[in-house]
């Protein structure tokens, strides 16, 4: 009899389980564990405190990326004391249980979520966590990766697994064609805007269709990555040529003798005809447009074209006066079109939008142009692999030519854990992942663009419509 | 852990939605190595509002905290379970929850209620309205009272209630499995195409065999 068929999620699920008591969540295998900085000090202090050795130091890879300063000046002495120890605490940590860790100096250093995949760590069919809940982004390659609590963090180092309670499905289906300079962050913030921040609570997604299947591995990434602004568990998208292509030769990836053997097993990977899904949607690319967010939650958004909505549209008491209360902290009126927005910054980076393929996208809208004298535009590339290689098409000397400012890799000002934060009432164009009050500095007002969408506002100081962009061939010389 | 059985307490209405874990503990105080001293930063921006409800003199040592839909989105950070802790809260009533926090809170002791949103909706305009307002948690009979005639029924996962009555750290827990462990590595260590260094798990592969 043939086995009933299985979806993506369910074979990774199946092939990690070590154990499966009665009544009790299952214990599911970790592959690789990701560690920075911020989420570890105090699992490696219970690992201490308990006598417990960290399991396995080859499956565990430590980066820092959130707190370390992005100018290169401030990264050889951190001004921060308490941000500063916490970094030499994981050092240490590092040291003393034998783990690798791609320091500051390192010409691998990065955002952790940008350098797993880089480096080859990250692998079709793993299971993935990281004390962060963008953990997701390593879904594109058909890994369950998922983010952690520090106490989960301890969990794993002492075991290698974790108890996990079996989560639902949810297969979001992107079909049709991406409008021109609509790309994967508006798929992204087009199922959120959809499905709603808690939308997919509970459930790991399998994002499928036309358009997840004709995006390249950068684009897969940016959707995962947004899964948990979803509320989902983890976003996951099928291994296929495209993800076989990105990883050959990657550092850690299986070389000549083992990788069509590694091909073979990841192409079984995918989920089965007629797998069931707990819950299933159909998204029609012609729906989505560039969107931008508007308030304080990423839900909160709508197409660059529309105009602030009026929170008489809400469904209940609780969501209007929430929906009031981002009006008020983002200092806006309904009825107000987005494009006539002004903004201050422009930030492009983060584990969402720092790829070479973002850069690119980004650098296409801006040749030839320069950034509005109003704005402070910064660039922060995600790893320093992906800024040598920006570097080597010339992508900096566009942006510097346009005025932005030229950075070393972090998670800069996606999070304002290191000195690039936005001054209170500061209007920001970010490509990063969240428009939380405060997230990105005390009082700042973060609105969720695509890298492109990001590019444009910076040049003509407020939000403008990608699609109707004069992209220019030449860098014009003022 | 802390274990969890009855509690009687004030509550506290916070009558937002969404309310993510940026805004339970702002980023500024995650530099810090410490599992210990979240409390006075708990909500640190709402806090300089002295309209906002933590700020009011009534909510006072309150032990319960009452929520809207989407408790706790956001960020993994284990801190907002460290600082809702640390100021004092042992339980939290919502209509829902976002997942990571929702196990972050059980590893510190803390209860998460679930509660159908009409209801907590009425118990966020009492606890508004009337000072003192008291809420009883039982954890060992599921049910959540008031003085004034409320009572309803609550679900839990019945693994996380056990390990909440019972204070469990739950890696021993983890650990009565070590020998299923052990023979599940020893032959997961030869699917090198999920290792993320492949050459060194055959290495310890080799090892183990030598």
């Amino acid at each position: 009899m043939a086995a009933s068929p299985k979806t993506l999620f369910e074979k990774v699920w199946e092939s990690h389980l070590v154990a499966e008591p009665a009544n009790e969540p299952a214990l599911l295998y970790v592959d690789l564990h990701l560690v920075h900085e911020v989420t570890s000090p105090q699992a490696f202090e219970g690992l201490r405190l308990a006598g417990r050795k960290l399991r396995r130091p080859d499956r565990t890879v430590a980066t820092i990326d959130h707190n370390v300063p992005t100018t290169l000046d401030g990264r050889v002495h951190i001004q921060d004391a308490i941000a500063a120890k916490q970094i030499d605490t994981l050092r240490k940590n590092c040291a003393d249980f034998g783990v690798t860790l791609y320091d500051i100096q390192s010409a691998e250093q990065g955002i952790v979520h940008v350098i797993g995949p880089e480096l080859g760590l990250t692998k079709p069919g793993m299971t993935i966590v990281c004390g962060d809940s963008h953990t997701s982004t390593h879904g594109a390659f058909g890994a369950l990766a998922f983010g952690i609590g520090t106490s989960e963090v301890e969990h794993v180092m002492a075991t290698q697994c974790l108890p996990q309670s079996k989560p639902k499905t949810f297969r979001i289906a992107v079909e049709g064609e991406l409008p021109e300079s609509v790309t994967a962050k508006d798929v992204a913030l087009g199922i959120i805007g959809r499905i709603g921040t808690d939308g997919a609570t509970g459930c790991v997604i399998e994002y499928a269709g036309s358009v997840i299947r004709s995006l390249s591995m950068e684009g897969r990434m940016t959707v995962c990555n947004m899964s948990i602004e979803a509320g989902a568990r983890a976003g996951m998208i099928a291994p296929d040529d495209t993800t076989f292509a990105y990883l050959k030769d990657r550092e850690f990836s299986p070389k000549v003798e083992d990788w069509d053997k590694a091909v073979a097993e990841w192409r079984k990977l995918a989920s089965d005809p007629g797998a069931k899904f707990d819950r299933e949607l159909v998204i029609p690319a012609i729906e989505l447009a560039p969107f931008v967010t508007w308030g304080t939650s990423p839900g909160m958004v709508i197409p660059v074209t529309d105009v602030i909505p009026n929170p008489a549209v809400t469904k209940s008491d609780a969501d209007r006066r929430g929906f009031e209360r981002a009006l008020e902290y983002m200092a806006l009126t309904p009825g107000t079109p987005i494009e006539e927005i002004t903004i201050d910054r422009v930030f492009i980076g983060s584990c969402t939008n720092s790829r070479i393929e973002d850069l690119r996208a980004a650098a296409k809208v801006v040749v030839g142009h320069r950034v509005h004298s109003k704005v402070r535009a910064m660039v922060v590339p995600g790893s320093q692999k992906v800024k040598a290689q920006a570097e080597s098409e010339g992508l900096d000397q566009i942006f510097r030519a346009a005025g932005f400012e030229w950075r070393e890799p972090g998670c800069s000002m996606c999070l304002g854990m290191n000195p690039d934060i936005l001054s209170p009432g500061e209007r920001c164009a970010s490509t990063s992942n969240r428009n939380f009050e405060g997230r990105q500095g005390r009082g700042g007002r973060t609105h969720l663009v695509s890298p492109m969408m990001a590019a444009a506002a910076a040049i003509t100081g407020h939000f403008t419509d990608v699609r109707t962009w004069e992209f220019r061939k030449e860098e014009v010389l003022v | 852990m802390q274990s969890f059985h009855t509690l009687t307490s004030n509550a506290v209405p916070l009558d937002r939605v969404n309310v993510d874990t940026d805004q339970i503990i702002p980023k500024q105080f995650l530099k810090r190595i410490e599992r210990t001293g979240y409390g006075d930063f708990l909500f640190f921006d709402w806090r300089q509002d002295p309209g906002f409800e933590l700020n009011n003199p009534h909510y006072k040592g309150a032990q319960i905290l009452l929520a809207a839909r989407n408790f706790g989105c956001g960020s993994s950070r284990e801190h907002a379970a460290w600082a809702l802790s640390d100021y004092g809260f042992r339980c939290v009533i919502a209509p829902s929850f976002a997942d990571i926090f929702h196990s972050n809170a059980g590893k510190n002791g803390i209860l998460l209620v679930t509660l159908p949103e009409d209801q907590v909706q009425l118990l966020l305009d009492r606890a508004a309205k009337s000072d003192g307002y008291s809420l009883t948690v039982s954890l060992e009979d599921q049910t959540v009272k008031d003085t004034q005639g409320f009572s309803a029924p609550f679900t839990i996962d019945p693994f996380r209630r056990y390990c909440l009555l019972e204070g469990l750290d739950d890696i021993g827990l983890s650990l009565r499995h070590a020998d299923e462990l052990d023979k599940f590595e020893r032959q997961h260590d030869l699917a090198f195409w999920v290792a993320p260094k492949p050459y060194a798990a055959k290495t310890s592969q080799e090892t183990a065999r030598a």
